[in-house]
């Protein structure tokens, strides 16, 4: 028998029953805090519910994938609150951009690592109000005034009586208490959460294989779809003839979708066959092979392109240049590759839509699949479950597998549940990728050895769908180089193709902190200088940049000797606002190859909410990031990708992972965010140390056989 | 076709096709979803149960192959280097997304009972076919390194 393991809506409608029952907390969308049942020209917002039980239960607003949300944003409600870390539970946020919108964007999506960013102020809020609110209570009951009182560890304390009562036994009174006028925050100095203690992790059930992912939903007679997509970017269906695998046992339908043909099957294994037995003919499609492209975008690359920042007058100081060096750089497609392959679930009835999955763009994929259906975006209820990886894959502005599903529920039109499971290969060959690019790099040094000129040119596909302006994801990371130079430009082209394509795990950072970083390394040896000294030298009005090189620096006691056949390469890069420098360690193999054997991590994130995450976050960065330097490519011929699955899209290994050490420059910054910001650095650190090997320049990824065993 | 095997020390019995995967009997069938469909080519690893005591990619084992044979997946893998493994892996925060973490442990589960007190190389030998995508290697090591040591004062003690 069948047994409801995802968050139904019955057990979303008992949640919100038991959270009626004590203290519920929400927020307006202007950021000012409303109790519920208050009466209000604003949607209340819930954050927080006590319940009486003395449960604590922080709703998230983003997307859990492995980056740590539930533990960081619990962590700041729970700071503010004073509760105790073991009665925080951190439950999933519904769609509903009115309430949970990401304060940076303006809609409910999980990105761009603003997280903490985005929610570090309402969370702070929310927390602290919902305290007020508990003392005024305890003030009451105990007819003492509040200032009397302290609040410890969930516990509410009148000292000189002795009295003290929990969260939970203060609920239903906190509850009828006024809205707080006025909140204070805590000074940092008195966090004894925040930056302070290694917190268990509030994502919980990952040991034990208890944890629902979307995979693991299962419902009352629901139904696995399989979906036959076309061979080429861009091909469309031709014919098709079902009979075959209509036959099959288990196979319950087959319709035609705008992506392709889906099987609904009893099984996912009964669906796959009756897909394996469709006899397809598909038309039209992009044809275009990797080489093709890349000689596009070198063609490209010789000319100006559109200007993304400009300083003095590069033509003429390049032409006085000393030294002037040149490079040019390729980088191939890059599959996000999450463990878990795109999937997603879905009913629909007479009310509307709900669907359980790990939803990254809740806004987004609302108004998508509201439009395949003709409803209104809040008829569709989604269940956010937590996402097994996603490294930007699943938040697509077209909610692309969304709707694919959303599409085999219409096309069918029966009232089951089904599940749209996508197969290892159906992920790898979906595109979505990280675009290709080429990046054309010219610099000069002047007659004292000073960095006098830099024109960087980057050709590639617009992930924001930019058409004749600049994308910034396709530049930043280059358009803000932070080294002073006093003549600079830096242009883009932005190309069309066939290849869908999205953002990967630090976006633009992911091609143009390689090509600077290892490039500004070229040029410090050009000019007989230590890349580190030479780097600080250009970095003299950028504290935080020179803060963490020297953390990184000193932690990794760069310029020292090393053992025979170790190398050191440093690396230096901000994203979404975070610093991060790392010096990559590799060792000679005996086979010729090398082994990224140590990596010494400095970051500056402003406040360090989680440490144990920020280092986490870090650690897995660098290796997500080794992947694409080492192996990973997506390659075209004639228009086919030539990788399907991991036997030919290579990615880390245990036995290739390199020991890590993490070092957080304390700051009283404003927090910013660690998802991304560890891995761009990590490809060029290493490319700089093959280079210190070798004198060879690695300038087109990833780097491969040659010099690292697969 | 009737296939009769040993789930979790307990007797199982189910209808399918001969040629359906181990991994879409227990997920699909059996509703046991701890064990993970990853990549289908025992590329990954997300899959990995023991089949008679060894460490076995379930995404790729026929469910006729299981006939009369003893299956323990996450669900039901309760011994001594589970336990201490799964504890290590809550203290040193192990996980990020979770979604390899079930096939990490039945595979360092295998490699604990057989080397007790494995190396780095060990570790690398044998825990290099389960990917983790999130790249948590390190605390995986870590995590095994630490429940090979929790292992050893048990014993001694």
């Amino acid at each position: 028998m069948s047994t409801v393991q995802g968050l139904s809506r019955r057990l979303f409608l008992i949640r919100s029953a038991q959270a009626g029952a004590g203290l519920t907390l929400g927020m307006s969308i202007s950021g000012q805090l409303l109790a519920a049942g208050e009466a209000t020209d604003f949607e209340p917002n819930a954050f927080v519910t006590i319940q009486p039980d003395n449960t604590v239960v922080i709703t998230i607003k983003h997307l859990e994938m492995g980056q740590g949300t539930y533990t960081g944003l619990a962590t700041i409600v729970a700071e503010e609150l004073d509760a105790d870390w073991s009665q925080i539970k951190a439950v999933a946020a519904p769609a509903n951009t009115k309430k949970y919108a990401n304060l940076s964007m303006g809609f409910q999506l999980t990105g761009g690592s603003t997280a903490i960013a985005n929610s570090y102020t309402q969370m702070r809020e929310a927390g602290a109000t919902a305290k007020a609110m508990l003392l005024a209570a305890a003030a009451e009951r105990w007819k003492q005034p509040v200032s009397s009182l302290t609040v410890k560890s969930g516990k509410v304390i009148h000292a000189a009586s002795g009295r003290q009562a929990s969260f939970g036994d203060l609920a239903a009174a906190a509850a009828k208490q006024p809205m707080p006028k006025k909140i204070t925050l805590k000074n940092p100095s008195e966090f004894v959460l925040i930056g302070k203690a290694k917190l268990s992790r509030k994502d919980s059930g990952k040991t034990d294989g208890t944890a629902i992912f979307t995979q693991d939903v299962q419902l009352p007679d629901m139904l696995t779809a399989v979906v036959a997509h076309p061979p080429l970017f861009g091909a469309t269906l031709k014919s098709v003839d079902a009979s075959q695998a209509k036959a099959l046992p288990g196979v319950k339908a087959v319709v035609k979708i705008p992506s392709g043909v889906a099987v609904l099957a009893d099984s996912f294994w009964q669906a796959k066959k009756g897909r394996d037995a469709l006899k397809l003919q598909w038309e039209g499609g992009s044809e275009r092979s990797s080489e093709d492209i890349i000689a596009d975008y070198k063609k490209l690359a010789d000319t100006p392109g559109l200007s993304a920042a400009k300083k003095g007058s590069v033509a003429p100081a390049l032409a006085s240049g000393k030294h002037v060096l040149e490079a040019e750089f390729e980088f191939p497609f890059l599959a996000h590759a999450a463990m878990e392959p795109m999937n997603c679930a879905l009913q629909k009835d007479s009310k509307g839509v709900e669907m359980w999955y790990g939803c990254q763009g809740q806004s987004w994929d609302q108004q998508n699949v509201a439009k395949v259906f003709g409803i209104a975006a809040e008829q569709v209820t989604i269940n956010t479950l937590y996402a097994g990886g996603s490294f930007g894959r699943r938040a697509t502005v077209g909610s692309d597998y969304p709707v694919e599903l959303a599409e085999i529920v219409k096309a069918w039109g029966g009232s089951a549940p089904v599940k749209l499971v996508w197969t290892r290969e159906d992920d790898t060959l979906s595109g979505y990728y990280r675009p290709m690019y080429v990046h054309k790099l010219t610099a000069a040094l002047d007659a004292s050895g000073e960095l006098s000129a830099w024109q960087q040119r980057i050709v590639g596909q617009s992930i924001m769908g930019a058409g004749k302006s600049v994308d910034h994801t396709s530049v930043e990371g280059a358009s803000n180089l932070p080294y002073a130079i006093p003549n600079l430009s830096v242009e883009s082209h932005n190309t069309q193709e066939a290849v869908p394509i999205s953002w990967w795990r630090s976006v633009g950072s992911t091609h143009t902190a390689y090509a600077v970083e290892t490039f500004i390394d070229e040029l410090a040896h050009k000019a007989e200088r230590d890349p580190v000294e030479f780097r600080l030298a250009l970095l003299k009005n950028e504290p935080r940049y020179a803060g963490v090189l020297k953390l990184a620096a000193e932690k990794a006691q760069w310029a020292k000797s090393l053992p025979e056949g170790h190398f050191h390469g440093v690396a230096l890069h901000k994203s979404f606002g975070t610093y991060v420098a790392q010096v990559a360690e590799i060792a000679a193999q005996k086979d010729g190859k090398f082994k990224v054997v140590k990596v010494t991590c400095a970051v500056d994130c402003g406040v360090a909410i989680n440490p144990d995450v920020i280092a986490a976050q870090m650690e897995g960065g660098i290796g997500f990031g080794l992947s694409p330097l080492m192996f990973s490519e997506i390659t075209l011929k004639t228009g086919k990708p030539q990788q399907r699955n991991f036997d030919a899209y290579k990615v880390l290994r245990m036995r290739h992972m390199p020991e890590v050490s993490v070092h957080i420059v304390p700051s009283a910054e404003a927090p910013t965010g660690v998802g991304e910001p560890g891995t761009p650095v990590i490809a060029p650190a290493v490319a700089n140390a093959l280079f210190a090997a070798t004198g060879t320049r690695l300038r087109k990824l990833p780097v491969g056989g040659d010099y690292f065993t697969a | 076709m009737a296939i009769n095997f040993t789930l979790n020390g307990k007797p199982a019995e189910v209808d399918v096709a001969p040629d359906t995967p181990l991994l879409w009997v227990l997920r699909d069938e059996l509703k046991m979803t701890g064990t993970k469909f990853g990549c289908g080519i025992a590329q990954c690893g997300a899959c990995t149960v023991h089949f008679n005591g060894n460490a076995m990619r379930s995404c790729s084992l026929p469910v006729q192959a299981v006939e009369g044979q003893n299956v323990t997946t996450i669900e039901g893998e309760v011994s001594p280097q589970a336990k201490a493994l799964q504890a290590a892996w809550d203290e040193l925060a192990v996980y990020q997304c979770g979604y390899c973490q079930s096939g990490q442990l039945m595979s360092a589960a295998k490699l604990l009972r057989d080397k007790p007190q494995p190396t780095d190389d060990d570790i690398d030998q044998f825990m290099s076919g389960n990917i983790c995508r999130c790249a948590t290697y390190q605390r995986i090591r870590a995590g095994i390194k630490q429940a090979a040591t929790s292992l050893a004062k048990e014993v001694a003690a």
